[in-house]
């Protein structure tokens, strides 16, 4: 090859060879993607030159649609914490099919430690514990609902690790026994009245906030810590990481149970900003989080992926949402899309990934 | 000095069930010693490998490096010891750059106190790097690359040079070049050459007879499971070596293997 005969044993630096960032493609389908609602919003008839996210109508400030920008992070981010989970698990090329109802399980256990005694001067009429449950501070139904996402995903993990089971299976299992708990808990009822403090968890705009400041500390993390290299070695080449002494079966239950942990902080969240808990919530949250991530660039295949990607493949995954409902299409329409477009980043996936084996 | 021995197996054996793979092989390298391990497909050649680096663990005999009597449990413990094995399988993580293969598993930090969430020193593991390149004279237009996007010799070249960012006390390399090309097998024969000039010891399992005899002190002949020959270079040519490798000849002190 060419580059081999500049003679200075590895001390030059060929920036020309390096990859394009995946992120800067995913970035640019995501501004085409908008551009392609923007423009339905001129064409279409009925549409009468309304825009996605541009303020048309002189409402706001900015030059921005600022109620469906805000209706668009705030749709993808609990989700979106979720897929910050699920990004670790797929790039260590694994699958978790249980969070959605991990979020239901921890939504009902949680909720219910975080009740208040007194609704309008009357007791709270949908009370699971007593009284001694009852104005508890908020540490602990947040410390309760965070240590379901230990025990789900740490279970999901330790299976996957030690049985060798595929992941695919083991998180199905997750998946309809904690679904199994949710509805369990308290017989299908839901389960309400918050306290003050666990309803702002999730109030207004702070499901945005959370996602934000997870998503920035596990990019850190998955950059610069060891962990993060681990995670990446890991879906890379399993053999590799073990011959190179990386304990891979503990590492494994690391990453399950970090993702259990964030499935079980967005059930916290959810709850809080819904001030309910429903043993129903959270169905197929998986496959969305997964959809983000997929669509973030993380490959199936693992080894490949980022938070950044997974950001903005929650962003896409929301405007697309957002962009149906503008052009007013029914919901239907948006789940067989939605469908599509899963399908379609994987062939994206691995059309690039088979251009990328080609080249070298 | 020189006569210092590096690495000694006694009697080293290994079955797997009724089969046995590797019997009673009694092994000696030297300091600064470049040896060839030669042999037919299933001699033994990659049991003996796997025994003393760790990756099986052996059935019967001793091992010895530096004087001392070793058990590694695994291939890091071996690594640890200053064993370093180039593979015939590379152990690199293909989406990974140069810096993070060569320092998977054992990566400089920072801020240990945080367990697995301990910060990577990417500066420090970048200079050793480029320090460990130049020793060996491997030559990859940038580390930063990751290994996906390098040819065969490359990767190659990466996994040789850990070898020499580590400080490794024996190198031992599992046909390294059975899967490259002409121009890259001659980069990597040039690496093996440069570690010898370093007085680097290394084991070489190698089916090329030219490249052996172009690169190694002695030759250590396999066959069935156990050693039949023990051959300097200088006293021995291609012909004989096959003779050997073939069953036509056995050395007399060896003659129980036949």
């Amino acid at each position: 090859m060419a580059e081999t005969t500049h003679g200075t044993g590895g001390l030059a630096f060929d920036r020309s060879k390096r990859a394009w960032p995946n992120e800067v493609n995913i970035f640019i389908a995501l501004i085409l993607i908008v551009a392609i609602f923007e423009a339905l919003g001129q064409l279409l008839p009925y549409m009468k030159g309304q825009s996605l996210l541009f303020d048309t109508n002189d409402r706001f400030d900015s030059i921005f649609n600022e109620a469906r920008l805000r209706i668009i992070i705030l749709q993808v981010s609990i989700i979106g914490i979720i897929a910050i989970g699920v990004t670790q698990v797929i790039i260590t090329g694994g699958i978790d099919l249980s969070s959605g109802s991990i979020v239901g399980a921890t939504a009902m256990i949680a909720m219910s430690f975080g009740q208040t005694e007194l609704v309008n001067g009357n007791p709270n009429p949908k009370a699971i514990f007593g009284l001694w449950a009852m104005d508890l501070p908020v540490v602990v139904p947040v410390l309760v609902g965070l240590g379901c996402g230990l025990v789900a995903g740490g279970i999901n993990g330790l299976l996957i690790a030690y049985t060798r089971i595929p992941p695919f299976i083991a998180t199905l299992g997750m998946m309809v026994s904690a679904r199994g708990v949710a509805k369990w808990w308290s017989h299908g009822n839901p389960i309400s009245f918050p306290t003050d403090q666990y309803a702002s968890i999730g109030s207004g705009m702070m499901p945005v906030v959370w996602f934000v400041l997870l998503a920035l500390l596990f990019h850190l993390i998955l950059k610069f810590t060891v962990y993060g290299k681990h995670t990446y070695a890991i879906g890379s080449n399993e053999d590799a990481a073990r011959m190179s002494g990386i304990a891979v079966a503990r590492h494994k239950v690391l990453v399950y149970t970090i993702a259990g942990m964030l499935a079980s902080f967005a059930a916290i969240v959810l709850s809080s900003k819904n001030l309910t808990a429903q043993s129903g919530m959270g169905l197929v949250y998986e496959l969305d989080a997964i959809a983000m991530a997929v669509i973030g660039g993380v490959s199936l295949a693992g080894g490949r992926g980022s938070i950044v990607g997974t950001v903005l493949g929650a962003l896409i995954f929301g405007v697309i949402i957002s962009g149906f409902t503008y052009l007013r299409l029914d919901a239907f329409y948006q789940e067989m899309v939605k469908g599509g477009i899963i399908v379609a980043a994987v062939v994206l996936d691995q059309w690039r990934q088979h251009r990328a084996a080609m080249k070298s | 000095m020189s006569d210092e021995i590096v690495l000694k197996t006694e009697d080293l054996t290994k079955h797997y069930g009724g089969v046995q793979a590797l019997e009673g092989a009694d092994f000696e390298l030297r300091k600064g010693e470049h040896v060839a391990i030669m042999g037919d497909n299933g001699a033994g050649k990659s049991t003996f490998v796997r025994q003393i680096t760790g990756v099986e663990q052996r059935t019967r005999g001793r091992i010895r490096l530096y004087g001392e009597d070793v058990n590694f449990a695994g291939p890091l413990e071996a690594r640890e010891a200053g064993i370093e094995t180039v593979f015939q399988t590379l152990a690199l993580a293909d989406d990974l750059d140069v810096p993070d293969n060569l320092f998977l598993g054992r990566e400089i930090t920072r801020l240990d106190f945080l367990g697995p969430f301990r910060v990577l020193d990417y500066r420090a593991m970048r200079d050793a790097t480029l320090a460990g390149l130049k020793k060996t004279a491997v030559k990859i237009p940038d580390i930063r690359n990751t290994i996906r996007n390098m040819s065969g010799g490359q990767r190659q070249c990466v996994a040789i040079a850990r070898t020499a960012t580590f400080h490794s006390r024996l190198t031992i390399m599992d046909e390294p070049t059975a899967a490259l090309g002409v121009q890259e097998t001659e980069q990597v024969e040039n690496i093996i050459r440069t570690l010898k000039t370093q007085g680097e010891p290394l084991i070489l399992i190698s089916h090329n007879m030219r490249q052996v005899f172009d690169l190694v002190d002695r030759i250590v002949v396999f066959r069935r499971g156990r050693i039949c020959a023990n051959l300097l270079k200088s006293e021995t040519d291609g012909q004989d070596v096959v003779a050997y490798i073939t069953g036509a000849k056995t050395q007399p002190e060896y003659a129980e293997a036949a």
